[in-house]
């Protein structure tokens, strides 16, 4: 997995988890890979997956079933999409329509 | 645990290691990091009790590496920079060496070849240096000890490889291990230690969680140029500037930079991470 720059590690996992749970190649109930899985599959520290694990699972999005595993919550899929969508709206789309100021684009050329 | 108190180690007059103090937790894949010349490698074999410490303590679970307890020896492998070609085969040296090691498993040795695509059956003496040192990892991974130590495991591995022995690190680890892995390349380890040592020939400059270190440092990577940077340095299509974290702002670790930052500002960052 190549990391982009400027966000911590461990909400990028989370961030990637989110979107396949979005996609619909996770779906609620489904289990999802033991932090070591993970950290193996990803090349990135047990503990930063860990940390991805925790931030799911206070939002809403995973749950951990003692002995057995993490598992996608039921409604995980409305919580993914709202926290998303804030996410993108505060953090990503602010810089898209800076870049397009910048190169002298209009947002309703490309909203076909 | 492993607690290192006011460690000293010199060869004859030849001050290597002064005054160093700190304490590893269970459980972490640490990296340590310094310039070259700091003392890194005699540091790993002090652990190993491969020598004798000149001044202060070393204890592992409470035992002194240099008494070299068999119950002591059987609990941590090091693996060395520069490592032998025995002439035999991988598979035939693991099954003998393993047996010094109770916990050692030839399924996961072979496991673990497999990952690395190196052939077990391949006489060690006929390997490339990559071949022998992904052997050797896969050999360390596969003792399955409590403690690791590695020195600059990830020099003469291809690309390829070091993503592999990124991966068979948090793989083929428990939540009981703890490794100590030294390299001067942060690049190669980087997602894959945490915590962070920092030594300096006469001192711990930091010995700090990945979060800890997010919390109270933040990594710009905007193209605006902050006077109050601790470190900056141009990258292509920008520059990654390193700053006190004064509005809690989590940002992505950068190794290298934090490794600069902290060579810069000595005795700051060692103040304001030991509060």
């Amino acid at each position: 997995m190549e990391f982009n720059q400027n966000k911590p590690i461990y909400l990028q996992i989370a961030d990637g988890i989110s979107e396949k749970i979005l996609s619909g190649e996770l779906k609620e109930g489904d289990r999802i890979l033991s932090v070591r899985e993970l950290g193996g599959e990803l090349g990135v520290n047990p503990n930063t997956a860990m940390r991805s694990y925790e931030k799911l699972t206070n939002d809403g999005i995973i749950f951990n079933q003692r002995g057995i595993g993490y598992f996608v919550c039921e409604g995980a899929r409305a919580i993914a999409l709202d926290k998303m969508r804030t996410d993108f709206l505060e953090n990503e789309l602010p810089q898209i329509l800076r870049k397009m100021r910048l190169l002298e684009l209009k947002a309703e050329d490309y909203l076909k | 645990m492993i607690k290192i108190k006011k460690l000293g180690f010199s060869y004859g007059d030849n001050v290597v290691l002064k005054d160093i103090s700190m304490e590893l937790q269970e459980g972490r894949i640490y990296g340590l990091l310094g310039e070259n010349g700091v003392g890194k490698t005699t540091l790993l074999t002090l652990l190993a009790g491969l020598k004798d410490v000149c001044e202060g303590s070393i204890e592992v679970d409470g035992q002194s590496p240099s008494d070299r307890k068999p119950s002591f020896l059987s609990n941590i492998y090091y693996l060395p920079d520069e490592v032998p070609a025995p002439r035999r085969k991988a598979i035939d040296y693991a099954n003998d060496h393993g047996q010094y090691w109770s916990k050692f498993s030839i399924g996961k040795f072979s496991e673990i070849m497999r990952v690395f695509d190196t052939d077990e059956n391949q006489r060690m003496d006929h390997m490339s240096y990559g071949q022998l040192k992904k052997a050797f990892i896969s050999f360390a991974l596969a003792c399955n000890t409590k403690y690791i130590f590695m020195d600059e495991p990830t020099n003469g591995l291809d690309i390829p490889s070091k993503g592999q022995f990124r991966k068979a690190v948090s793989k083929y680890t428990s939540e009981e291990s703890t490794l100590l892995i030294s390299t001067h390349q942060a690049r190669d380890l980087e997602a894959i230690i945490d915590p962070i040592i920092i030594l300096d020939r006469r001192d711990v400059l930091l010995n700090a969680s990945l979060d800890e270190i997010a919390r109270k440092l933040y990594f710009d990577y905007t193209s605006d140029a902050d006077p109050s940077a601790l470190y900056s340095e141009m990258i292509p299509g920008g520059s990654i500037q390193v700053l006190i974290n004064k509005e809690s702002v989590e940002s992505k670790v950068n190794i290298e930079a934090l490794f600069n930052a902290v060579l810069l500002h000595k005795s700051m960052i060692k103040d304001m991470f030991n509060k």
